[in-house]
């Protein structure tokens, strides 16, 4: 079973990667090189060295705007599930933040920030925060309360309710709001580049693009990817111990 | 057997908003007795059972258990609930010891005491599994452990054995009357089931609906002192049966 699931993801691998090298070898475009291109470009990117620079950039604002996202997104979210006036208070601005569309709002975010890192992390936030802080706040609500009166009963303090009881029944959803949250927070990075100043590796992006170095722009498009699929592998595997024998469900629904 | 009251219950009044629960309700609980409450669905029981534990605040009127009036949950009372409420993310011996480490019980102590009780309710070599990977039968007996090994002198269960098959659940009501025998606690057990009600109670109080009262108090005698086995064939156990059911079905739909 292990092997064949090994098996279908390689494959399903091949058959993009190979559908891409025909696309490109089909000559479509002369903006579409084929995949075996891009990656002698990428290879070269990474040689030279180019590659690393770019992500010290990138990934300082993509770090700390995760970062604030995470810790400031769950605070928020626990709290709004605990306290409905703040629910009230607090839910509408990350509703509308979701749905807002950011790249217009970049312009403003300049004007008032600049642009330099914290606007970058500004536009990480806006994209990670809401979909940590709906889903964190949603599990707390929606926490069985056989088991929070249970707590009760036995004497637990407020603290030990949401230590014990709260925080560990919702902490899936909390980690699956992360992950996307964090998907996010890649794509608002790169956005930041590409709007806001080009550097890292927007820049490389925007550069190879207007020098028509279209392998090199695929490559960079394709090293952002690459490493937003191991951050969220390493973050599930962090899950995976963390809430160990958490994925039980609920005894007696 | 002594006569005093390890809980009484003075003319407490229940409104939810304007629905009126519990209208003036008072009731006596024995020391190291079993006192059922039964009645209809809707009859308050389980409202009752909640304010005795401190889960719920009375409109009016006052419980006093042991000489202290109840205002929280305190460790004088255990609770026992009709959906187990156990966590699911945590192992046997966790759910039996966290009343303890809701008290601030060392983590050696509590799982040792839990260990004792494991044992007592018949789940030895069940300590490290799931509640996800018991019967339903197997998970209220952690309920129970849980319950126990808190070692409060008033136990509060709320149906524990409507969500249980039918075999299992006498086999728990003849388990009960032997814990009720051999340890020095005052039992009060909310049940729907007249025979179960006659069958481990050593005071049954038959509660009539909207709003809820007592209306009747029924002491059996003869069979009290019999084997477990014959109970169900004594006359006076069928004549009780037959009376509540009399006095019942005019409040069934």
């Amino acid at each position: 079973m292990k092997h064949r699931s090994l098996f279908l993801k390689i494959m399903s691998a091949l058959i993009i990667f190979g559908a891409w090298e025909i696309g490109g070898r089909s000559g479509i475009s002369f903006a579409f090189p084929p995949f075996s291109e891009s990656m002698t470009a990428f290879w070269t990117l990474t040689i030279d060295g180019t590659m690393f620079k770019a992500y010290a950039e990138t990934l300082k604002p993509l770090v700390v705007g995760i970062v604030i996202s995470g810790i400031l997104g769950i605070s928020l979210g626990i709290w709004i599930g605990l306290s409905d006036k703040f629910d009230w208070l607090v839910s509408p601005i990350f509703i509308v933040m979701q749905a807002a569309p950011l790249a217009a709002l970049i312009p403003l975010l300049i004007m008032a920030y600049g642009i330099g890192l914290t606007s970058k992390v500004f536009v990480v936030c806006i994209m990670a925060m809401p979909v940590i802080v709906l889903n964190t706040s949603a599990a707390v609500k929606n926490t069985p309360t056989n088991i929070k009166e249970m707590a009760k009963a036995f004497q637990g303090k407020d603290l030990d309710v949401i230590l014990k009881i709260i925080l560990p029944a919702s902490s899936p959803i909390i980690f699956a709001g992360l992950r996307l949250g964090v998907s996010a927070g890649f794509i608002g990075a790169i956005l930041a580049e590409l709007k806001i100043t080009p550097t890292g590796v927007g820049d490389i992006i925007s550069y190879s693009r207007s020098i028509a170095d279209y392998p090199s722009m695929y490559a960079a498009i394709f090293s952002i990817i690459l490493l937003a699929v191991l951050f969220l592998n390493i973050l599930e595997k962090m899950e995976n111990f963390l809430i160990k024998g958490n994925n039980q469900g609920y005894v007696s629904e | 057997m002594s006569k005093d009251n390890a809980v009484t219950v003075k003319n407490v009044f229940k409104n939810y908003g304007e629905t009126e629960a519990l209208r003036d309700l008072s009731l006596d609980f024995p020391r190291g007795e079993l006192t059922s409450l039964l009645g209809p669905s809707g009859c308050g029981k389980t409202t009752l059972l909640k304010i005795i534990a401190g889960l719920l605040p009375a409109t009016s009127g006052e419980v006093i258990v042991n000489g202290q009036i109840v205002k929280e949950p305190g460790p004088d009372r255990a609770f026992v609930f009709q959906d187990f409420a156990l966590l699911p993310w945590a192992s046997v011996i966790r759910n039996v010891a966290f009343g303890l480490e809701l008290r601030g019980v060392a983590k050696s102590e509590r799982e040792s005491i839990a260990a004792k009780y494991i044992g007592d309710v018949g789940l030895k070599g069940f300590e490290n599994s799931f509640p996800h990977e018991l019967s339903g039968g197997m998970r209220q007996r952690v309920g129970l452990a849980r319950a126990l090994s808190v070692d409060a002198q008033v136990l509060l269960m709320d149906e524990p054995f409507s969500a249980v098959d039918e075999q299992t659940r006498r086999k728990f009501q003849e388990d009960l009357l032997n814990l009720v025998k051999n340890e020095n606690k005052t039992f009060i057990f909310v049940t729907h089931s007249i025979e179960e009600a006659v069958y481990v109670s050593d005071q049954i109080a038959l509660l009539l609906p909207r709003p809820s009262r007592v209306s009747e108090i029924i002491r059996p005698t003869s069979f009290k002192n019999k084997d477990v086995d014959s109970i169900r064939r004594d006359s006076e156990y069928l004549d009780i049966v037959d009376r509540i059911w009399k006095s019942l079905r005019t409040y069934v739909e």
